[in-house]
Formats: structure tokens, sequence, C-alpha cells
């Protein structure tokens, strides 16, 4: 409901709710499987670096990291709520004493707590660079952030697809399309207006991303992503709260 | 605990609930009746705090719930229609989290989790997924998840659909010991149970509210007459004279004969509603020394009237008595 007492925003339920999220991942195959496709792959493009090129770098790996994080982040958000949709089980947890909010914040906190956890398996290719050659620092740390703070934004906003539909394709799909969209605009600048270019610099994934990689922590980059994670979870619970059937 | 006022529901351009008001009084059990599609879930979706109503308002324990509605969900216990409970979760674990998210206490929760294992008889399938559970247990740890925090209100959407025989008994059972404490609301559109286990009823057709009663209240309010079935056993036995002589008894309206079966003569008889008859029946029998065999009076079930509200009401008035 929408009258909620700001008080109970955050309560201790929100952790039932968050480790609920987590076994839901670790009980079904969903967990192994994107982790796996994504460390095969971001680890496919590492060694390519390191034997092709004969870099010991991190560089390709960030980059590509983003890429795949367009199709991972919607395999991990699709479930989210329309499994609980599809189930009828959402009828049975907003009957519960918990907000929209918590339902939503501790979904999106699952989700993240995957992705981390997928990123630290990573680090492998970081102590390999350590050991091989004498990496950024400022680069490695600016390039994780990037991918934590996409990471936020992504399952945000695909925690807003999954509200929309109770088919775990379409949820999916849909987020597919809007990351892709923020993740393409900056390589569409050409094509655009001066005039407009800017904004569409500023709106995509990439801009951002590129300026944290370089090691430069600036406020308008947290803000970019910040701003779009806080965007999704609010209309996430917002069309939660809209439910009518 | 419950008022009900002028509650209408609307969504996607159809009409779920029209301008429903009643009132529940703590420690009812109320049974919502009504076919399939006639507005009970949603009834039920607005008093569980899951949906507002379009307008109208819903008052619960002095609270609406409109505007209190996290108050008010802390106090429910809820049983949706197709059980959906959480299948990748161990019974055990499942109470557990349900606990939690109430925001139980861990003692408190240890405790009622145990007494819930007990009253719902899960032993046997604690460390079972979910989903691996028949109907029958999977319809017993939903009734667990509604009742494990204590509250005072039970709201539990058609808890026997899909049951067998045995497993229906077992929910009742169940359902007849929480409603001697609690308030309960349950909907079905099977009518014994409503005869089993609620105080009172509620007849729900097309998102309207067409009966409120006491079961046997109802029953007798929306017929006119009783019926007595009499039989008399024999030969020289003349069925005109019996015909006749039955009409003089006081409180019969009609006799109609209904021919011979197994040896006895049988009619149907029309008894005015406060009246019974079958007393004088008996001593008229008796005098005239004709062998009574049967003699039974029947009330009108539930399922009378729900057919006579709910299939149309002009059909109802055709045949029903002409009072």
């Amino acid at each position: 409901m929408s009258n909620q007492t700001v008080t109970s925003i955050v309560s201790g339920n929100i952790w039932a709710l968050y480790r609920k999220e987590l076994k839901a991942y670790f009980n079904s195959s969903i967990a192994y499987v994107v982790m796996t496709v994504f460390l095969l792959m971001a680890g496919w493009f590492f060694t390519l670096d390191i034997f092709l090129v004969g870099q010991a770098t991190l560089r390709s790996f960030f980059e590509v990291s983003r890429l795949i994080f367009v199709f991972f982040i919607p395999a991990v958000t699709m479930r989210l709520l329309a499994e609980e949709m599809a189930s009828g089980s959402l009828e049975l947890l907003v009957t519960y004493p918990v907000t929209d909010v918590e339902i939503v914040l501790s979904k999106w906190l699952a989700a993240m707590t995957l992705l981390t956890i997928t990123l630290a398996f990573t680090f492998v290719y970081l102590f390999t660079v350590i050991i091989l050659g004498n990496p950024d620092e400022g680069a490695v740390f600016g390039g994780y952030l990037g991918l934590l703070l996409m990471g936020g934004a992504g399952c945000a906003l695909g925690l807003f697809t999954s509200s929309l539909t109770r088919n775990q394709v379409v949820a999916f799909v849909l987020a597919f399309t809007v990351l892709f969209a923020l993740f393409m605009l900056d390589n569409l600048l050409m094509f655009m207006p001066a005039s407009i270019g800017a904004l569409v610099e500023y709106l995509s994934f990439g801009y951002h991303l590129d300026n944290l990689s370089r090691g430069v922590i600036d406020s308008r980059d947290l803000l970019y992503f910040s701003s779009l994670t806080v965007l999704g979870l609010a209309l996430a619970s917002d069309r939660l709260a809209d439910r009518r059937e | 605990m419950i008022s009900v006022e002028r509650m209408t529901k609307r969504y996607d351009g159809i009409l779920a609930v029209d301008d429903i008001s009643f009132e529940v009084q703590q420690g009812e059990v109320l049974g919502f009746l009504g076919p399939n599609g006639a507005g009970k879930t949603t009834t039920m979706k607005i008093l569980t705090c899951y949906m507002p109503p379009t307008s109208g308002n819903v008052i619960i324990g002095g609270k609406s719930v409109m505007q209190h509605s996290l108050e008010i969900r802390q106090n429910l216990g809820y049983l949706p229609e197709d059980t959906p409970l959480y299948n990748f979760m161990p019974v055990l674990e499942y109470l557990h989290f349900v606990g939690q998210i109430r925001g139980l206490d861990p003692a408190y929760q240890r405790k009622r989790v145990g007494e819930m294992i007990e009253v719902c008889g899960l032993e046997d399938v604690l460390h079972r997924d979910v989903r691996e559970l028949s109907r029958g247990y999977r319809q017993r740890v939903g009734l667990a998840q509604a009742l494990i925090h204590d509250p005072d209100l039970i709201i539990l959407d058609e808890p026997t659909s899909g049951l067998d025989p045995n497993q229906i008994a077992q929910i009742r059972t169940m359902i007849h010991e929480f409603g001697r404490k609690k308030t309960l609301i349950l909907s079905t559109h099977i009518l014994p149970e409503v005869q089993a286990t609620c105080d009172r009823v509620i007849i729900i057709n097309r998102g309207r509210l067409v009966a409120d009663g006491r079961p046997d209240e109802l029953a007798s309010r929306l017929h006119g007459f009783q019926k007595v079935r009499i039989g008399f056993a024999g030969e020289g036995f003349n069925a005109a004279e019996a015909a006749a002589a039955m009409r003089t008894v006081a409180g019969i309206c009609s006799v109609e004969s209904c021919g011979t079966e197994a040896g006895l003569e049988l009619f149907e008889l029309e008894a005015e509603k406060d009246i019974d008859p079958r007393l004088d029946l008996f001593r008229m029998a008796a005098e005239k020394g004709w062998p009574l065999a049967e003699l039974h009076l029947e009330r009108s079930t539930l399922e009378d009237i729900f057919r006579e509200l709910t299939v149309g009401v002009e059909q109802a008035v055709a045949t029903g008595p002409a009072s």
C-alpha cells in the first residue's frame, strides 16, 4: 500500500526476505549458470589479452564485462518479481507486515550479492596480473567500482522490468533492451546533432565507466549510477503498490 | 471486529465487488459463499490489505485498511486460494522464515513453530521441500503459516478445495479448533462446508451481497414452507382417504401423493414453517390404525437457498412458494 510510515521502511524483516532471496538463487540453478557463463566469457577475454596480446592487464576484462553485464543482469533479475506474481506467492508476501520498499530492497540486495560474489571470483585474474605485471591500482579500483555501480543500476532497472510482467522471458527481454540502450548510447554520438550529444553522452553507461576506469572517482559519475538505481527501485516499488489483481 | 462499509472494487472495467456492507463480530466464524467469480476472493484480498477498495471503507479492529494496512497485517493470518508457498524451502525452514518476516521474538518463534508442527501434524515432513508435499500436507503448512503469529483474525480462501474427503475432514477439524478462539472468515463454494463449520453465512453473487445470516436462519427465511415426507405400509389402506385426512391436520397446506415405493405408500406434504406437524400426523395415523412406516421433516438446505439466490431470481420467484 502506498500509505506507509517512513519509520518502517527498513526493519528487521528485510533480512529474512534477503536470506530467502539468496536461497532461491542458490537452491535453483540460476546462480550457478549465470556465474559460470560470466566467468567463462570474462576469463576467455582475459587470457586472450595475456597470451595473444602479451599484456598483463585487466583493461579488456573490464570492457568486455560491461557487455556481458548487459546479458548477465537481466538473467539475474528476471525472476525476482515475475516469478512471485506467476506463482501467486506475492499475494501472500504483501499481506505479511512488510512494506513494498522492503520487498524491493531485499530483492535488489540479493541480486547485488550474487553479482558481487561473481566479481569476487575474478580476483583470480587480478592476482595473475599482479604476479605477472604491474597494474595501475587506480584503474583496477575504478574498474571494479564501475562494474558494481553499473550492476546496482542494472539490477534496480531489471527489478522494475520484472515487476511489469508475470513472464520471466519478457522480463529478461525488457531489461536487456533498457540496459543495451544505455550501453550503446555513447556509440551513437556521431549520428546525433551536437546539441543533444552531451546529454546523450551523459546518459550512457560507457561515458561514466570510462571515467571511472581511468581511476578518477568523480561525484558526477557516482550521482549518475545512484540516480538510476534509486529510479529503478522507486519504479519497482511503485508498481508493487499499484497492484490490482 | 470487522466493519465493511459500502465497499466497491472495480478493476480493468470489471465491477468485482458492488457496494457490499457487513460486519463481523469478534470470535465469529463467517463463511463466504458464492459461485466462482462472484467476488469472494476480491473481498478477501481487500480484507487482507492486498489491495485497497475503489470506494467505501473497511475497518478492522478499529483501523482502516487504507491508512493502517501494516498494523492490520501484523494481526492477520491469510491463506490464499492456491496455497502459494515457497516451493524451494523445506517445511521447517519455511515456518521459521514466516516467523522472522512476522518479526517474532526468536524464543517465541521457536515455541510457536513447535506448536504449529504439533497442531498441524507436520512432524513427518519437516525436512521435505514444500514442492514435494501432497496437496493435504501443503494445505496444512499453509494453515501453519497463517497461524504462526497467533493472529486474532484468520482469513482462508477455499481452504479445502482440491483435497480428498479425509483431508477435508482433517482441515475442518482444525478450522473448528481455531474458530473457537479466533475470528475466522473462510470462503467456499462447497455448501456442506459452510453448514459444517460456520456460525454465519454471507452469500455473494455477481459482486453483490444477496444473503446474510445463520445457516438455519437463512433456510427458514427463504422458504415459507417445510416439507414432510410420510409413508404408510401395507394393503387395506385407502390413499385418497388418507390424503383427505392429512389435509385436516393443523399446519398442513398441501398433500401430494408420490405413489408406492418398496411397499410403502408415500406422500409429500407442505407444512407452514413455524409448525411441526409430525406429532399430530402420528396421532392421526395411530387413531385410524394406519401403519406409519416413515415420517420425516425436511428443512430446506443451504443448497436450495444458494441455487435460488444465484441461479437467477426470476426462476426462484416463479417456482418458489407464493407467500
